[in-house]
């Protein structure tokens, strides 16, 4: 059961990373805004946990099916993301120094 | 267990670290494995920490998905990145609203009072995310009309469909068990998404990718509300703050609010004042405008997206590399809404082996007009019309824009006279310092460089 000091703890902790994440990403180049965008929904597939928790105690069929669509869909980003980030990344080349 | 706590806090660490490393080119391919990393350390320690008895399923799942993703990763062409964007965002908030429909299933009606709170706002906001990404996929890849799609009493059928799925989230708080009532929620938070996109013109997508991104984030973090667990509290925070920031620096570059963007069906087919306003119009020579080139110290490349549709980017590489072995110094303007999403065009040209010291962004370069002799316009429109800044009656007036006007030559190359995605009459092409170039991008380009080369 979730108590009323978790509630507050969470909050706590969704504030201060929420600040956390305007000033991380407000020095993040603008050169990198696409790659950045399909990092952070890379990184949002962390839903894959939530989805595996819910799955492991699943205690019916429409429950277990919901969560694993969830954790199919989730892997589809977070692999996806990560992979399609890299072959951005990669394309960024500096001027050759002759 | 205090392992997977323990994982749990590297993994939090790395995600941070990943986003802090996006911060320069040279260490973001770094802070790209750091969140790949923090990734499978997460997904490690929970399985660690839950007995799982269906591997088979987890397993099947896990594969179809990421066989998916990786294609998609792998096959995409980076014009079509913006679509790939708005899919990753479907998948991501229907993951998240999944996952809630079926905690809210595993749990009724023995849910406590801010856990269904939660629940309520997280289905409601992940569902129409999905729907809402699904329209924006379909506008950016073009099976649907790009133009906002007005139906009549739109301004009260969406806010009535909204309320609706809201009052049932709020009676679901205190009356959990109607299971039925829940399902009519997520219906009309699925409806609200399309309702939502649907009267939104493809020229505003970055805003509203951006926009879909900070929701995808949100409802993650919903789910660590409901589920108690820090990691997604903190991962879907950051995703969420990163949507916001890129949502809000969108709407400045447009000189437009939220509101307006989401609601105020911009982009509409407006009546045409017909090609007669154009009344200064030059065109240019092939010929000449390569002797112009040819002469000129420094050069400012305006690329839009009319450019990245006219497949020219590559084009325009190999004639700045031309014009940088006679001497000329090259540089390129890329405008905050340039492309489909938030940094769009940086990428396509970064792929078209332009470097990327090479591209300046608005506020950086705008200065350097004045004293630039040749500023070329490909592609791009709204982002160069003067009337932004003068012209007091114009729909855009307020909205930042490169001042390719001040150069001492421009040159515009255009399809047609057609005007942009707007539909705003350019008050640059009057200019005595504008020529057009008319014809295909990619054409025209290639031969100025075929001209250069023999001259």
């Amino acid at each position: 059961m979730i108590t009323p000091d978790d509630i507050v703890i969470n909050l706590m902790i969704f504030l201060l990373s929420s600040f956390l994440g305007l000033e991380l990403i407000r020095h993040v180049s603008r050169l990198l805004h696409t790659p950045l965008m399909s990092l952070t929904n890379a990184i949002s597939s962390v839903a894959v946990v939530a989805a595996l928790i819910v799955m492991a105690h699943a205690k019916n069929d429409v429950v277990l099916i919901l969560s694993v669509v969830a954790v199919g869909c989730a892997s589809t980003n977070a692999i996806g993301g990560f992979m399609i980030t890299e072959r951005i990344l990669k394309m960024f080349k500096r001027e050759d120094k002759k | 267990m205090i392992l997977v706590e323990l994982m749990y806090v590297i993994s939090v660490v790395l995600f941070i670290l990943s986003l802090r490393w996006m911060s320069d080119v040279k260490t973001s391919r770094k802070g790209n494995s750091a969140g790949a990393l923090g990734m499978i350390l997460a997904f490690i320690a929970t399985i660690i920490s839950i007995e799982m008895h269906r591997y088979d399923l987890v397993a099947i799942a896990i594969i179809l998905g990421g066989l998916l993703g990786a294609i998609m990763a792998l096959k995409m062409p980076m014009t079509a990145v913006p679509q790939r964007t708005a899919i990753s965002h479907a998948f991501g908030s229907l993951a998240a609203a999944l996952v809630g429909t079926a905690e809210y299933y595993q749990s009724v009606p023995d849910i406590d009072k801010f856990t269904m709170a939660v629940l309520s706002a997280e289905v409601i906001l992940g569902y129409l995310t999905f729907t809402g990404s699904l329209i924006a996929f379909a506008k950016l890849q073009e099976i649907m009309s790009g133009r906002p799609f007005i139906y009549p009493g739109r301004r009260v059928i969406s806010p009535i469909v909204f309320g609706s799925a809201v009052i049932i989230g709020i009676y679901l708080i205190f009356n959990p068990s109607s299971t039925s009532l829940f399902l009519i929620m997520a219906t009309l938070s699925l409806l609200f998404g399309v309702l939502l996109v649907v009267a939104i013109g493809s020229a505003d997508m970055p805003t509203v990718i951006a926009i879909l991104n900070s929701f995808a984030g949100l409802s993650a973090t919903g789910l660590g509300f409901i589920l108690n667990n820090k990691l997604l509290i903190v991962a879907g925070s950051l995703d969420g703050s990163s949507g916001l920031i890129l949502a809000i620096m969108m709407c400045k570059a447009m000189n437009r609010s939220f509101t307006n963007v989401l609601f105020g069906g911009f982009g509409q087919q407006q009546k045409q004042d017909e090609k007669g306003t154009y009344k200064s119009i030059r065109e240019c020579p092939i010929e000449e405008a390569a002797l112009i080139l040819e002469n000129a110290n420094s050069i400012i490349f305006v690329p839009g997206y009319g450019m990245a549709v006219a497949q020219a980017q590559h084009a325009v590489q190999e004639l700045s590399a031309l014009l940088e072995k006679k001497g000329v110094r090259v540089s390129y303007a890329i405008h905050p809404v340039a492309g489909r999403m938030p940094g769009h065009m940086n990428v396509l040209l970064a792929e078209a082996n332009v470097p990327y010291e090479q591209l300046y962004e608005m506020d950086r370069i705008n200065d350097e007009f004045k004293n630039t002799d040749v500023a070329f316009v490909i592609g791009a429109n709204d982002v160069v019309n003067p009337a932004a800044l003068k012209n007091k009656s114009s729909p855009i007036y307020g909205m930042p824009i490169l001042n390719a006007y001040e150069a001492k030559t421009v040159f515009v190359v255009k399809r047609s006279m057609n005007p942009g995605f707007a539909g705003i009459e350019n008050e640059l092409f009057n200019y005595p310092n504008t020529y057009m170039l008319f014809g295909d991008a990619k054409k025209v380009i290639s031969d100025i460089a075929k001209q250069m080369k023999e001259l």
